[in-house]
């Protein structure tokens, strides 16, 4: 499998990454070198081999139904780059 | 078959049948988020709901809440599914404002429940099952505000979190009317299993609708995705319009195209949504934040054993118990609170009776005035008390109607309006005779006429004499009494 | 002042403790040390002030007899850690201005536990690198060099570059760092210093920036074995905000480090054993496998077959965890944002202007391998082939108690050297990345100099959770190694 310019420029897209026309000739190269490092693993036999879920030797831990967080607005939105009227600011969305 | 065709629509090429199949997302009902601490309660200041997690602050971790579970496995056990004791959850990973993380933490290959079934009640009484292919767990987004400013969106992530149940049908459904008996029991039984509080004003359950259109018998054919219905007038309204615009397209000779849609409820129309255009590449992949969400047989025994009687159990025994007409068993069930109030009233009394005056009297005043059977001002008891004084003769039928629209009027009870107004029906035979006597000495023509074998007449004394007795006179004393006297 | 540098963490412990020093005087030590060192670029952000208070607090518990095991210590914070108030930025452009308003569990775990804040230590950007060059905030320099020469600068390993190069130069009496394929045992190695990645899920991973969630690990840097029983203790523990933490008591390290290592098993790997590794590096191997022999240990062979694709199966799962970790950074909620025309632009613009060319070859791979179509050639391929590797340790640990490794498969290089390949970059994890996958715990110790005097380590791997059976072995072949070689730059020699 081998990445073309187009994909590169379409995965750069998904990842909302803007990229120039020389940026991405390197990016091409740089994951198909990337790309075919980890094609070794087809090498691998793996018929009948469950994924690994996660390595700790537990379930998954949940906690109780109980409002313990939340209620700092000021603590939320102290990074925002832009804020107004309590609310975090972004371009204008068109729906 | 003959009902099938019913919801076949007329194209101008021949007959099209409609394919729908629903995605409800029902808020779950718990004090705090899925994965935080935060709360979900509606209506609150902007980003007052919100922790370090749900914005999606660097190193923030998600931990989930058992509730939410638990509610989950309930709602699958109402809805007669497969309950998977392992279950993963994944991002569902794309970039949106009102997305902080930029994903999802979704169920997707591996859902919490698996395949159930809901058995829908349709308005001639019938019913039919529709499928259930699966319901997750997941989180909801924020809100993006897009009309405060004209340059800017402003992001309020006070839902940003809140807990989910994606609940998806199998594409069973085949009309708008399918449609809405599907939400509706949906909605009820949920609110029984107390789930969901299935408001759809407040976005606390909302539909995407898939709709295609086919030949009958033939392929299912490209479907469309309308977005985000909270309202089931509306989404009827969007199935309708959108089925219309497939045909018109197809018979034209174009092709749908696959896209998603939005219904202007002003237009009565839906349009594409741009936005929404961009070919979507979600990259599912299980959340390493998490771990597989295993339970035990016991936990779902538990859960099982606790359930509510169902809709469908209430309905199946308010039929054989109380000899309930489907049609009527349904509409009483609907709601807990409308089955309890029920059952209040008809204890003791005649069902059928107790049913007859809950849905036409007292649901129609109840839709009349914009009120709820909470609020309603003629609780239990006093719509037994009137119920009692029709079946002990102590008024007619006629008279209780108005003491209905009295007692809902003033709250009283049916009992004190009688006596207030003097509406007791008058049983005494010597009374009733005197009535007879004065209509017949005033219509004495009339009299001979009937006796000479104009039949038909005698509706006529009875009117006479009961408009004497201002309605209060027992109708069959009336017209026991009247055919004796007529009779010479 | 050089006195006070030369303490171990363990023997300034001992020091406050018995009030023959203050946490003042140490503390003002090492700002001078700091300042001294300035030219490593160890830090991104130095907090002195933070740091005389704490001390004085430090202070006023000591004299009372009072305070935690940590206390008074002044220690570096790898800057992937979240410091409520204090500027945090994983080395990268994209969280500018960055302050959070919260503490990482293990941070606050070691102030608990009265340890001082020096400041926050560079790293790789986001901690993807393996030298220490894709810092925002520039490179960092290793205290060590070569003995033939030439003075080039090298690098200190990576990420937790700025942690080891701290320690090593002793611009910090310890810091902590994270591994994710080896970026804390890797870095120790090259800076002659002891670097442990204990089991995952022995660390809370809240509030630590996330790389790959999976494999994203704290652990100690410190100057020895005994240092870091003391400081992962105080790291270490069971937090309920993180569901990948395991709910286990922390065992009193410190007491597990007994020197006895009669009659355990010490597997040697042979696939460890790779082409093109220079001699010198093998030739350590053997010689730390004969130190544990003399101290009663038994050496056997070993076979962990699937070693060879641990790096492949490694760039495959850590980008596409990152790919997803990293969308959260998008111009909305903090750090950097570059306007665009619409939100997409901003988006697009943001992130081309705050992540460096690492990360983002990172992101795209990680995009790529998780795409529709490709998910199950590259992504469940790979899972299922860590699943082997894991099964590789897990039927090892059948037969041993411990397995040693060589730490990486060279020195420390010049800045400049494998930068123009990613592939021969990614190749200095080599050692490290199977114990990553597998969630082990591993230890780097230095035992002993490559021909160009430069220090090299070992990496003793364990069972999980067995972190006390590294630490005692690595405790000994420590003590049996002497490593006592110094590196060029040393805070307070002059």
């Amino acid at each position: 499998m081998s990445l073309d310019k187009a994909t590169v420029a379409r995965i750069a897209h998904l990842a909302r990454i803007r990229t120039d026309d020389a940026q991405l000739d390197a990016l091409v190269g740089d994951l198909n070198n990337i790309l075919g490092f980890v094609e070794q693993l087809n090498e691998v036999n793996t018929d009948n081999v469950e994924p690994l879920a996660s390595v700790t030797g537990h379930g998954l831990p949940m906690r109780k139904d109980e409002v313990t967080d939340g209620a700092y607005p000021e603590r939320v939105l102290a990074n925002a780059p832009e804020r107004a009227h309590g609310y975090y600011a972004v371009p204008k969305v068109v729906e | 078959m003959s009902e099938a065709k019913s919801n076949l629509i007329q194209g101008a090429t021949g007959d099209w049948e409609i394919v729908i199949g629903l995605e409800v997302h029902a808020q779950v009902i718990s004090k705090s988020k899925l994965f935080s601490g935060a709360a979900t309660a509606f209506g609150a200041e902007p980003n007052t709901q919100v922790s370090l997690v749900d914005s999606a602050m660097p190193g923030m971790l998600p931990v989930i809440n058992e509730e939410c579970v638990r509610q989950a496995v309930r709602t699958g056990l109402g809805l007669k599914a497969k309950i998977n004791r392992f279950s993963v959850f994944d991002r569902k990973n794309y970039f949106y404002a009102d997305l902080p993380q930029g994903y999802q933490i979704s169920q997707y290959k591996q859902p919490i429940v698996g395949e159930g079934e809901i058995e829908i009640d349709l308005p001639d009484g019938s019913t039919k099952k529709v499928g259930i292919e699966r319901l997750h767990l997941e989180q909801d987004a924020g809100k993006s505000i897009h009309d405060q400013s004209p340059s800017q969106s402003f992001i309020d992530l006070n839902r940003s979190g809140v807990a989910l149940m994606e609940i998806v049908s199998r594409p069973d459904i085949r009309s708008a009317a399918e449609a809405a008996a599907y939400v509706k029991k949906l909605r009820s039984i949920l609110r029984y299993l107390g789930s969901c509080d299935g408001n759809m004003q407040e976005g606390s359950m909302r539909a995407d609708v898939n709709v295609s259109v086919r030949r009958p018998g033939e392929e299912f054919g490209t479907r469309c995705e309308i977005k985000n219905m909270n309202s089931i007038r509306f989404m009827q309204q969007a199935i309708e319009y959108e089925a219309r615009r497939q045909i018109e397209i197809i018979e034209d000779g174009g092709a749908i195209d696959q896209e998603t849609r939005l219904y202007d409820p002003n237009r009565g129309e839906t349009r594409s949504m741009r936005s929404k255009e961009e070919a979507h590449d979600y990259r599912y992949f299980p959340d390493p934040d998490l771990l597989p969400l295993e339970f035990s047989e016991e936990f779902v025994e538990e859960e099982k054993a606790r359930l509510p009687e169902l809709p469908d159990a209430k309905k199946a025994r308010f039929m054989s118990d109380w000899g309930l007409s489907a049609y009527d068993a349904a509409i009483l069930v609907e709601e807990q609170e409308t089955a309890a109030f029920y059952e209040k009233v008809a204890e003791g009394r005649d069902p059928k009776l107790a049913a007859n005056w809950m849905i036409t009297e007292l649901f129609g005043n109840l839709n009349k005035a914009g009120l709820d059977l909470s609020e309603s001002p003629v609780d239990e008891a006093k719509l037994g008390g009137l119920i009692d004084l029709i079946a002990d003769n102590t008024i007619s039928g006629r008279i209780a109607k108005d003491v209905f629209a009295e007692m809902f009027e003033s709250g009283k009870d049916a009992a004190t309006i009688v006596e207030e107004k003097g509406l007791r029906q008058v049983t005494d035979t010597g009374a009733i005779e005197e009535l007879i006597d004065s209509v017949m000495a005033s219509q004495a023509e009339k009299v001979a006429e009937y006796r000479s074998g104009k039949d038909k007449l005698f509706g006529f004394f009875v009117g006479q004499v009961m408009k004497q007795s201002q309605g209060k006179a027992n109708p069959a004393m009336v017209n026991e009494l009247l055919k004796k006297k007529l009779a010479g | 002042m050089s006195e006070l540098l030369n303490l171990s963490l363990t023997e300034a412990r001992d020091a406050l403790k018995a009030k023959k020093i203050t946490s003042v005087e140490l503390t003002e030590a090492y700002i001078g040390a700091m300042e001294e060192g300035k030219g490593l670029n160890a830090f991104i952000t130095e907090t002195p002030e933070k740091a005389r208070e704490m001390a004085k607090a430090s202070d006023a518990k000591l004299a009372k007899g009072e305070g935690g095991a940590m206390e008074g210590l002044p220690i570096g914070m790898k800057d992937l850690f979240c410091t409520k108030g204090v500027l945090t930025t994983a080395a990268s452009h994209i969280l500018d201005g960055f302050k959070p308003e919260y503490e990482s569990t293990v941070s606050q775990n070691l102030w608990d536990a009265g340890a001082v804040m020096l400041g926050k230590l560079n790293l790789d950007e986001f901690a993807m690198g393996s030298a220490n060059i894709t810092s925002y905030y520039g490179n960092v320099e290793n205290p060590w060099r070569r003995s033939g020469g030439g003075n080039q600068k090298l690098v200190p390993g990576g990420s937790s570059g700025g942690s080891a190069a701290a320690v090593s130069g002793r611009l910090a009496i310890a810091a902590t760092g994270t591994d994710t394929g080896g970026s804390i045992r890797q870095p120790a190695s090259f800076c002659g210093i002891v670097g442990m990645k204990p089991t995952y899920g022995r660390c809370s991973r809240w509030g630590i920036v996330a790389f790959a969630s999976s494999l994203d690990q704290a652990g100690p840097i410190t100057r020895n074995v005994q240092d870091a029983a003391l400081m992962l203790g105080a790291m270490a523990g069971h937090d309920p905000k993180d569901s990948t933490s395991a709910n286990l008591a922390v065992p009193d390290f410190e007491a597990a480090l007994t020197g006895d290592v009669r009659g355990m098993k010490i597997g040697i790997p042979k696939e460890y054993r790779m082409d093109g590794m220079p001699e010198e590096i093998d030739a350590l191997w053997k010689r730390g496998a004969e130190m544990l022999k003399d101290a009663g240990a038994e050496i056997v062979d070993i076979s962990l077959p699937h070693t060879k694709y641990a790096l492949p199966t490694y760039y495959i799962i850590a980008p596409a965890e990152a790919s997803s970790n990293l969308a959260r950074y998008d111009g909305v909620r903090y750090g950097l944002r570059e306007e665009g025309g619409s939100l997409i632009e901003m988006y697009e613009n943001t992130r081309a202007a705050g992540f460096g060319d690492e990360v983002k070859r990172r992101v795209l791979i990680g995009t790529y391998v998780l795409s529709a179509g490709y998910y199950d050639a590259y992504y469940l391929k790979a899972q299922k082939v860590r699943a082997l590797l894991k099964k590789d340790f897990d039927d090892a640990y059948g037969q041993v108690d411990a397995i040693l490794t060589p730490t990486a498969p060279s020195a420390a290089f010049a800045i400049g050297e494998n930068q123009d390949d990613p592939i021969k970059m990614y190749l200095n994890d080599v050692f490290t990345v199977p114990a990553s996958l597998a969630g082990i715990p591993g230890i780097s110790v230095p035992v002993g100099l490559s021909e160009d005097g430069l220090p090299l380590g070992l990496q003793l791997l364990g069972k999980p959770f067995d972190e006390e059976t590294v630490l005692k072995v690595g405790h000994v072949l420590e003590q049996a190694a002497g490593f006592d070689a110094k590196p060029a730059f040393l805070a307070g020699s002059k």
